[in-house]
């Protein structure tokens, strides 16, 4: 079994949802995305404390009727993704309190 | 389309105001011969009075917020506003000259995640800067601003307002920004004082220099083909029927240091305050904000029929300021005729008659 991983919005970007989308821009490049279900998901639980799996089984699975394997495997890739970005920031260990803000 | 593109789509379609521009203070610490404010404070909001429209602006969905003035930094509290901005995660760009910006306020700024900061530069030359800003040192101290911030990892650009006293220099300011790593923005209009006063639009270049700049590639960028075509003809009556003729109290408003919110900062209807009530209400049901909505190209008495259609600036508020928000903006005629050498329809009846231009008092 991996590692738990945890995953944190990064201090420099701007969000806002319009309509059903959730709008993120990066205010290191300036890069605009427009995050899916899923993604906005992962964003909003992004803490820092809660291990990605805790928030796949409280968040994920009950919404998109998936078994937990499959769906934390997809947020993984979703979170490195966002990470990638730099939009998320992804540790083995849970950052400290006071790291990033509070959606 | 860009996915900048899709969501100001979306914006217009579900009613959100994606981009407002709000002024702190008109206090100012330079005394531009060109500027369109009063500088005397009237009563400026109070710091929880702007943390509450922030919080209200939020709610409502602005995604882009301009922090302006004035002198920004001539506000206190300045760095307070800016944090609970960025803690409500908007994207906030800053207006400034950099004057009173150090190393310290600049790693401030890199810290708290400002998508950008626009410095108004009028020239390479320090004395035309200081003539031109009445204020002795300013240019000396704008550059050191700028790298300042720059070296914090800021991206910073100059947005150089021309006229007659600078119109000469645009390059050297362009290639100044480029030695220094910046961008570069140049702005060839001179707009009149936000009460109506056309006083400084005297200081606007002449035709000559004006159609110079406007011919000038390396400012049009990719623009340039679009820019420089022949004008396309009247925009098609099915089209001009629904083709807003800009994003200002669509999209898009401006909020006084006062409270009072307008269309745009350059199209002084008043159309509510949120010192009386809430941002969103005024948003939605202004009487002053949906008859700016309700206008279409179609409306536009002159321009609906001008062959410039679709490729003309035409700005509603300096339309509104020469006496018809539903009408032709001269400045604008101006600017076309420089690019293309077509007068507009405005421009034509003009000559012929010398109409003479309605000022509001």
């Amino acid at each position: 079994m991996s590692n738990p991983l945890y995953i944190l919005r990064e201090d420099n970007v701007a969000a806002r949802r319009i309509g059903d989308e959730l709008m993120i821009m990066s205010a290191r490049d300036s890069a605009l995305f427009s995050l899916n279900e899923t993604a906005a998901i992962l964003w909003a639980a992004a803490d820092g404390a809660t291990p990605l799996a805790d928030i796949v089984a409280r968040d994920i699975c009950p919404v998109f009727e998936i078994d937990a394997d499959s769906a934390l495997h997809d947020a993984r890739e979703v979170a490195e993704g966002l990470a990638k970005h730099g939009i998320l920031r992804i540790a083995t260990q849970p950052f400290a309190a006071g790291e990033g803000h509070d959606a | 389309m860009s996915l900048m593109q899709k969501m100001g789509t979306r914006a217009l379609e579900l009613g959100i105001p994606l981009s407002v521009q709000l002024d702190l203070t008109y206090r100012c610490n330079e005394r531009c011969i060109h500027c369109y404010l009063d500088h005397d404070d009237h009563g400026e909001m109070t710091t929880p009075e702007i943390l509450g429209l922030l919080d209200q602006m939020a709610a409502a969905g602005v995604f882009f917020l301009t922090i302006s003035g004035g002198e920004i930094f001539m506000r206190t509290d300045l760095f307070e506003i800016i944090e609970h901005a960025r803690t409500l995660q908007f994207s906030v760009k800053l207006k400034t000259n950099a004057v009173m910006i150090r190393a310290a306020k600049a790693r401030r700024i890199a810290a708290l995640g400002v998508e950008s900061v626009q410095i108004s530069l009028y020239s390479h030359d320090a004395a035309t800067q200081d003539a031109i800003t009445k204020l002795p040192g300013s240019f000396k101290r704008t550059i050191e601003g700028t790298r300042f911030l720059r070296d914090a990892g800021v991206k910073v650009s100059f947005a150089n307002v021309l006229m007659a006293q600078n119109a000469d220099h645009y390059r050297q300011v362009q290639a100044l920004a480029e030695d220094m790593g910046v961008g570069y923005t140049v702005d060839a209009t001179i707009t009149p004082m936000m009460d109506g006063d056309r006083g400084i639009v005297d200081l606007n270049m002449d035709a000559d220099r004006l159609a110079g700049i406007m011919h000038d590639t390396s400012l049009l960028g990719d623009q340039a083909e679009r820019l420089l075509a022949p004008p396309s003809g009247p925009t098609p009556m099915a089209e001009a029927y629904r083709t807003l003729p800009c994003s200002a109290g669509h999209t898009a408003c401006y909020v006084s240091p006062y409270g009072d919110v307008f269309p745009c900062v350059q199209f002084p209807y008043k159309v509510g305050s949120v010192r009386e009530s809430r941002f969103i209400d005024i948003w939605r049901d202004s009487p002053q904000l949906n008859e700016v909505r309700a206008i279409r190209v179609s409306d536009l008495q002159g321009c609906s029929s001008c062959v410039h259609g679709s490729s003309c600036t035409r700005c509603p508020g300096l339309a509104y300021l020469e006496g018809n928000m539903r009408g032709p903006s001269i400045q604008d005629c101006e600017k076309s005729f420089a690019r293309t050498g077509v007068p507009s329809k405005n421009l034509e009846r003009k000559r012929a008659r010398d109409i003479p231009l309605l000022v509001l008092a």
